[in-house]
């Protein structure tokens, strides 16, 4: 354990600061940044501990999985604090409701929810400092200034670091909201600028800061084999050959839950059965994996069929009206009646799975009285409560130490495999790390939901949008209700902009698991809506953009002070701003196009214009994509520009061949050479404008994903005179070069 | 068994021979830094090199490395940071930045043998590397300042000083 942190404390601050210090290496694990200094530590708030060496250490509350929150959440309270970032450690907080509230990686909300908070904490401690040195000099409060982590008299010329007077600080009383004044914009020194991760020094020396690379004292090492066919739970198993294999310490069945799980995070404390198989070291454990023998009980399991799936979806997509209504605005029958032109066209998607790098691994610790578990959940608190639920055991038995995860895109929202680990610690009686391997996180995921798009546009004399018909088809577990990113988006365009609009669903059932897949639901209506609305465009015999523009309609925030709503004048500015960059209109070589998306989603107004050129045989070289955004203020230029970058690579990952298919109840791919992610040579030149916005932050991790695969299959189409309209494209015989 | 590994010989008393190098390294030496991504060298994660030559350890059985000696990616800088890392930091290529430790050994191996590599050898050396998160084009940049920085000195004698106080934090551009 490293004890720096934590050495010289004053003893008042012992029980609150040890928890803080939790996550610096309880029970001998690395983690992220620990403390460097021996120093005396001052614990001003939750978030801001200063040495008297004048080392400042800022918790950072949300689980990162590559979204930069361990960087951009400190930076907010370190503008505030007036901090010198070259003297600012990150360390990563304990899960802690009390005093960090909610703690989860989702909905690219982590700097849109502590935006104010953190701010307030950092001006917070700032005052503490500047009241003390108040008090100790004699001055007027109102007399002092700060540079980055000095204190300054301007009257007098006197100057100080902080750490002259942090230790004082920590009586001061903690100033109220209304006690502290924020920084103007103006004077942001670090908000803005192109801050490096501050990861990034332990990532690049291989330091052990991930999920899989905990390690604990008397830790053993498990794999846990499931039944292919989702849902079934083990009968037996060649048990007593399995044990008898070198390394292996046991191998034992979990009865578990029997049938498919479902999303829900926050109660969900499904166990699927299976067989634990413990072993030394990781590798005798996934060897002993070719040995094992299981008869599997599948009279509950999956028998869902993608290719059925498909049919029946696709059939149901040609109606333009389905089973249940869920919009109907204007007078849409009317508005179709009177159209001169009537347009119909059905958009396919499907399953696709998360491929994170860092296929799921926990470690767990369960006796009779507590759960101790380290994990790269997305939700560490969802993780608490339902380990609480599932051995009834109060929330304060349950400690959940956040640790980083090498990717996530959704998956690590949900907390089935810490479960595992803890059930199968519990049997063993010692600390267990389980690992799963990527043929099980590919065959045992929560799938982005295949939805398909029954749509009908209604066009006027003049080639004006008077009437849309969305019939979305897709996935329920129950029949029923939409599985999680399987239901319909509400408020955006086009559905709240044009006059006359009807939006159904249909639900098939389905029991393969579905669950948030970056940017849930839009990334879908993104490709089926902006490529449709390009479709009109053509139909109506106007130019793309003028077409999109005249489309948005009136200039209106819907829902004003409401950042989650779609703002037309901001809509507007992002795609004026991306059809100037990447020279819209510029005449291109036979072959080569220019096609534009755009997509509000996540609080996040972006544009995309993609160049590409198709060849003969339908390969398709993705040159250039640019993209304009407005996010509001930008926090870590370096890290949300890395977020859009990442987002065109995933969106053109996905929609070049990413599919899972699913046979008598399994999934059919079981690594990457089925189910290919793009590498290095396929990946585009990629632009990214932020427009200058004073509205507050708002996420980077998803918005910029939705416009990508319409931008490119409408350059696609640019190109080659080709509609695509089911992803991914390789389906239509096209192959990303 | 013995190992040589980033210049230590290791002896794995008893391993399986069967033992990919990747679970050995990170179970039974303690270095975790090579990551495990997908077990079929399909993804790069788990770049190491032997004897200079970068290879997927989760390909390469213990029984089968003899007397070549393994680098990892604590291997890779002494006291200094090699100039890769450094430029990775620069260009503040992660994001999760799991796979970067692959990364950075593919890179490095290239710069190796080919100081001034060409876009095209760039994409031949690194076609073998996924990055999940899409970091692409900080890659090829970072290896293209490395490569700068590289050309006309010997492989282990440039570098700066690697303590975090003397980085201003700021990213190149």
């Amino acid at each position: 354990m490293s004890t720096g942190a934590v050495h010289g404390l004053k003893r008042r601050d012992f029980i609150r600061y040890s928890s803080f210090g939790l996550a610096l290496g309880s029970g001998g694990i690395s983690v992220v940044a620990t403390a460097k200094t021996s120093a005396p530590a001052n614990l001003l708030n939750p978030y801001v501990v200063i040495h008297d060496d004048g080392r400042i250490v800022i918790a950072a509350p949300n689980p990162d999985v590559g979204q930069g929150v361990n960087t951009a959440l400190p930076m907010i309270v370190a503008e505030e604090l007036d901090a010198d970032w070259k003297a600012v450690e990150v360390i990563l907080a304990p899960i802690d409701a009390n005093r960090f509230g909610a703690q989860f990686a989702g909905g690219s909300l982590s700097v849109r929810n502590r935006w104010n908070e953190l701010r307030q904490m950092g001006a917070a401690a700032r005052e503490m400092i500047l009241r003390s040195a108040a008090q100790q000099w004699g001055v007027p409060r109102v007399e002092l200034t700060t540079q980055p982590s000095m204190v300054l008299h301007p009257p007098s010329g006197r100057s100080a670091s902080f750490a002259e007077f942090v230790a004082a600080a920590t009586e001061q009383p903690v100033p109220a909201d209304g006690e502290v004044v924020l920084k103007a914009r103006s004077d942001y020194r670090l908000l803005g600028q192109r801050i490096v991760n501050a990861a990034a020094s332990d990532i690049v020396r291989g330091r052990p800061i991930f999920g899989i690379d905990v390690s604990v004292p008397e830790m053993l090492y498990a794999t846990y084999v499931k039944c292919p066919q989702i849902g079934g739970v083990p009968k037996t198993a060649n048990l007593a050959e399995v044990k008898g294999l070198a390394g292996i310490l046991d191998a034992f069945i979990i009865a578990g839950d029997a049938g498919p799980p479902s999303f829900d995070l926050s109660k969900s404390i499904h166990v699927a059965g299976g067989v634990a198989i413990v072993a030394s070291n990781t590798w005798a454990a996934i060897k002993a994996r070719r040995t094992l023998k299981v008869e599997w009980d599948i009279s509950s399991a999956s028998t869902d069929d993608s290719a059925a799936i498909e049919a029946k979806a696709l059939k149901a997509a040609e109606r333009a009206t389905g089973e249940r209504e869920v919009k109907n605005s204007g007078d849409p029958e009317a508005a179709f009646a009177n159209a001169k032109r009537v347009l119909s066209s059905v958009y396919a998607t499907d399953f696709i799975s998360h491929a994170q790098l860092e296929p799921q691994s926990c470690v767990a610790h369960t006796t009779a009285t507590a759960v101790e578990v380290w994990t790269s959940s997305q939700t560490p608190g969802y993780a608490q409560a339902t380990l609480a639920k599932l051995f009834e055991l109060p929330a304060e038995a349950i400690t959940v130490h956040q640790v980083r995860g090498g990717g996530g895109f959704g998956r690590r929202l949900s907390n089935e495999y810490v479960r595992e680990a803890a059930v199968i610690s519990k049997h063993m009686g010692k600390p267990v790390k389980l690992q799963w391997m990527r043929e099980d996180d590919m065959a045992f995921d929560f799938y982005r939901s295949p939805a398909y798009f029954g749509l009908q546009a209604a066009l006027s004399e003049s080639g004006e949008l008077t009437g849309w018909r969305n019939h979305v088809v897709s996935v329920s577990s129950d029949g029923e209700e939409a599985n999680y990113g399987a239901g319909y988006r509400g408020y955006n365009f086009p559905d709240d902009v044009i006059p006359n609009v009807h939006i159904s669903q249909t639900m098939l059932a389905s029991k393969t698991p579905t669950g948030a897949w970056r940017a849930p639901i839009s990334n879908v209506y993104a490709f089926a809506e902006q490529s449709f609305l390009h479709e009109l465009a053509e139909a109506a015999g106007q130019e793309h953009r003028e077409f999109l523009m005249a489309a948005l309609g009136e200039d209106k925030w819907f829902k004003p002070d409401d950042l989650a709503s779609l703002n037309t004048v901001r809509a507007r500015e992002v795609i004026a701003a991306v059809t100037r960059a990447a020279g819209w209109g510029r005449g291109l070589p036979e072959g080569r196009g220019l096609g534009l998306g755009f997509f509000f989603s996540h609080a996040g107004h972006v544009a995309e214009v993609a160049e590409v050129s198709v060849n003969a045989d339908k390969q398709v070289t993705v040159h250039e994509v640019w993209v304009a955004a407005d996010l509001g203020q930008i926090v870590n230029l370096s890290g949300a520009e890395n977020q859009f970058q990442g987002s065109v690579v995933d969106g053109v990952s996905a929609l070049a061949d990413q599919r899972i298919s699913i046979r008598s109840g399994a999934i059919e791919q079981t690594n990457f050479h089925q189910y290919p992610l793009l590498r290095l040579p396929q990946s585009p030149k990629i632009n990214v404008e932020f427009l200058a916005s004073d509205y507050p932050p708002s996420g980077a991790g998803e918005p910029a994903l939705p416009p990508v695969a319409p931008a490119i299959c409408n350059a696609v189409y640019a190109a080659c005179g080709e509609r695509i309209r089911s992803l991914p494209i390789s389906r239509a015989g096209f192959q990303v070069v | 068994m013995q190992v040589s590994i980033n210049g230590k010989s290791h002896e794995l008393a008893g391993a399986d021979p069967d033992m990919p190098l990747l679970w050995a390294l990170r179970d039974l030496v303690g270095l975790v830094g090579t990551k495990y991504g997908c077990g079929v060298a399909q993804c790069g994660a788990c770049t190491v090199w032997l004897d200079d030559v970068p290879i997927r350890s989760c390909q390469m059985p213990l029984g089968a490395i003899k007397d070549r000696a393994v680098t990892t990616i604590e291997g890779l800088a002494g006291d200094i940071l090699h100039p890769v890392q450094e430029a990775w930091i620069a260009h503040d290529v992660a994001q999760c930045g799991y796979c970067q430790a692959g990364q950075i050994m593919s890179a490095a191996a290239l710069l190796k043998s080919n100081p001034n590599p060409s876009s095209e050898a760039i994409e031949g050396a690194m076609a073998g590397n996924i990055c999940r998160c899409g970091t692409y084009s900080r890659i090829v940049a970072a290896i293209q300042t490395a490569s700068t920085r590289l050309q006309g000195l010997s492989f282990y004698e440039v570098g700066h000083d690697t303590t975090e106080s003397q980085f201003d934090g700021k990213v190149s551009v």
